[in-house]
């Protein structure tokens, strides 16, 4: 055989075009690129120019630091300062922090903050072993660790010696407030709504039409109540079917409502990735001799809840903000509290810096959640195509 | 297609495989599949082609109860399939399948779709399941490829792997519903030359195809099914040589001509 047979030669690979790349390729591509585009950017510079001075010289170049009290952000005829007054922040943190928490019990509040950190930490170990075991202990210990350290253990009689200097004695739920509640009704709410919400998805979509029905009524319920009726009616319509006697702590019922409230929320959050898996997955797993449960626990649900994470997040989100709503039933969660501290006539006039902080506390979690959701969706792509 | 051209050694036995008898499925009102009897013995190569929709994948389905028949019986090993959840459990653990989409698990790595069923099915410890799994994917040629995720391997591979995570649970009877259908031209012999080594230890397989290269140096028996009927079946070289059925001629001159 002499027939020469011919060899393909691969072009090499060049570089992109010089006008593409650089500072001046990005200002043209990203800013600059049309008559459109142009006009908008030129639009943006102007409303920063608008916003972000006033905002810089109001919360930091004209603000008040230190003072020993309101008088230091006012002027000598007693109108306030034009920027903002932070030693109202300063001396009422406390009460943000922990609300009508017994002053002198806050450090079991810490403790318990503390402990959440050193308890859950171990969890960011890439390869701790039985960390799935771990992981669900914690979450179950962790609850019943935290009820004692906001509660105590020793009941005293009201008067008895004790009664108010014992370290460990009882406060009662209704002193509980704060940040520290918030966080406690928004992560029990959150930890407690995801199982519940995947139960009622897979109940939904289940062939038993009573498990189905149920389900069904159940989210349609739920999802048709404003949530300031669940807490209204969790709080005085609740106890007047009871029988006489039986009185079951406000919170915990509050706690109930936000729980069952956001579960219907969450179930249609993840009906909806369920329904992203395709049909092949199921019988794939069925040919494989998987029975139901592990079909749904290792292949389906795994799947499922990882496309739905930005909305299962979403939905967290709403329901850290929507704890609000319990200040309505009388409780002093952050907002509440600092509505008390705007209430409080030595810093009357002030209330402005006590709804920013309060913004500014919520955005530091709310996108603290969103940032976390972004890491978990690119730490769990595993570069599938969607079919 | 396969590099050879003399056809396999048979390696059927006497035993049933499988038995199905006077089987009816329904579809609502649609009558799919039209009083099916088949009889595959152990070691037996069985092909399954036909028209699109004339019920094949269907039927194979029916065997391990991916879909459920209406009337008539499917015995398995001996096992009946009836709604008994015992019985389908027992039956899927002796039978393998392998899709046309392969259906991967695409959250888990190729390893771990391997060893899944093994560990949770079989209650193998995860050490052996393991060991289980690199001896398949060594015999199906990609054991380099454990730690990857599906999302990273071309057709050819995923289908290699969906055949080593059927085996890993050591059935005795083996499904293919279109194997090569969603492959690329190139892939396809990686796929098929995998199925006839498993032809040649003596495996017995129902395979729904139209790789009639396949089906000529593999099978035992071909059916050729229509309407939800099986029109014919026989030895591969009598049904290429002298099909029976007018369908049959019809079929096999515009697959085998274009």
């Amino acid at each position: 055989m002499t027939t020469a047979t011919e060899t393909h030669q691969q072009k090499a690979d060049l570089p992109p075009p010089a006008a593409t790349v650089g500072i001046v390729g990005w200002l043209r591509e990203n800013l600059f690129g049309s008559v459109p585009s142009t006009i908008l950017t030129l639009l943006a510079a102007y409303i920063l120019y608008l916003v972000v001075p006033p905002l810089v010289s109001w919360s930091i170049i004209n603000a008040t630091w230190t003072g020993a009290d309101s008088n230091a952000c006012k002027l000598a005829d007693g109108a306030r300062k034009d920027g903002a007054c932070w030693i109202y922040i300063q001396a009422w943190i406390g009460g943000y922090m922990y609300g009508l928490y017994p002053y002198d019990l806050r450090w079991r509040i810490d403790i318990a903050a503390v402990l959440a950190v050193v308890m859950f930490a171990p969890l960011a170990i890439k390869r701790l072993p039985y960390k799935d075991l771990y992981g669900i202990a914690v979450i179950l210990l962790y609850p019943v660790v935290a009820y004692f350290m906001f509660k105590g253990f020793i009941d005293f009689a009201p008067g008895a010696p004790g009664s108010t200097d014992h370290p460990w004695r009882v406060v009662q739920t209704d002193k509980w407030g704060g940040l520290a509640l918030t966080l406690l009704i928004a992560s029990v709410g959150i930890i407690a709504s995801l199982p519940l919400g995947v139960l009622l998805a897979l109940g939904r979509r289940s062939t038993m039409p009573i498990v189905s029905t149920f389900s069904v009524l159940f989210i349609e319920l739920w999802r048709g109540v404003p949530l300031i009726t669940v807490l209204f009616m969790s709080s005085v319509m609740l106890p007047l079917f009871l029988p006489e006697g039986v009185n079951f702590d406000k919170l915990l019922r509050a706690l109930i409502g936000v729980t069952l409230f956001s579960a219907a929320y969450m179930a249609e959050v993840i009906r909806g990735g369920l329904q992203a898996i395709p049909k092949g997955q199921y019988e794939a797993a069925m040919a494989l001799g998987l029975n139901y449960p592990r079909m749904m626990a290792l292949i389906v649900l795994p799947q499922a809840l990882r496309y739905v994470i930005p909305n299962i997040v979403n939905t967290f989100i709403g329901l850290f903000k929507d704890t609000t709503l319990v200040a309505i039933i009388g409780m002093f969660d952050l907002l509440g509290a600092i509505q008390l501290g705007n209430a409080d006539p030595k810093w009357l006039g002030f209330s402005i810096e006590g709804y920013a902080f309060a913004a500014v506390l919520y955005f530091v979690f709310c996108y603290g959640m969103s940032r976390y959701s972004q890491h978990l969706e690119r730490k769990l792509h595993t570069g599938h195509k969607k079919r | 297609m396969t590099a050879t051209a003399s056809p396999l050694k048979s390696s059927k036995s006497d035993e049933v495989a499988i038995q199905i008898a006077s089987m009816h499925k329904w579809y609502g009102e649609f009558h799919v599949l039209k009083d099916i009897n088949l009889t595959v013995y152990k070691g037996e190569r069985i092909v399954i082609c036909g028209p699109s929709g004339s019920g094949k994948s269907t039927m194979i389905r029916c065997i391990n109860r991916l879909e459920e028949h209406q009337k008539g019986t499917i015995a398995v090993d001996g096992v009946e399939l009836t709604n008994n959840v015992k019985n389908i459990d027992a039956i899927r653990r002796e039978v393998g399948m392998v899709f046309q989409h392969f259906n991967l698990f695409p959250h888990l790595t190729v390893l771990e779709n391997c060893t899944l069923a093994p560990i949770w099915v079989k209650k193998m410890p995860k050490k052996d399941a393991e060991a289980v799994a690199m001896k398949y994917l060594e015999r199906v040629r990609i054991p380099e490829q454990a730690l990857k995720y599906p999302g990273q391997l071309s057709g050819g591979q995923q289908q290699r792997v969906a055949i080593a995570r059927s085996l890993c649970m050591s059935p005795k009877i083996m499904l293919f519903d279109e194997p090569t259908s969603a492959l690329d031209p190139e892939m396809i012999k990686e796929v098929l030359d995998t199925m006839v080594g498993l032809a040649e230890e003596g495996m017995t397989m129902l395979c729904v195809t139209h790789e009639m290269g396949f089906a000529r140096t593999v099978a035992n028996r071909i059916i050729f099914m229509d309407r939800g009927e099986i029109v014919e079946q026989n030895e591969p070289k009598e049904f290429f040589a002298n099909p029976r059925s007018e369908r049959t001629r019809l079929f096999l001159s515009q697959i085998l001509h274009h």
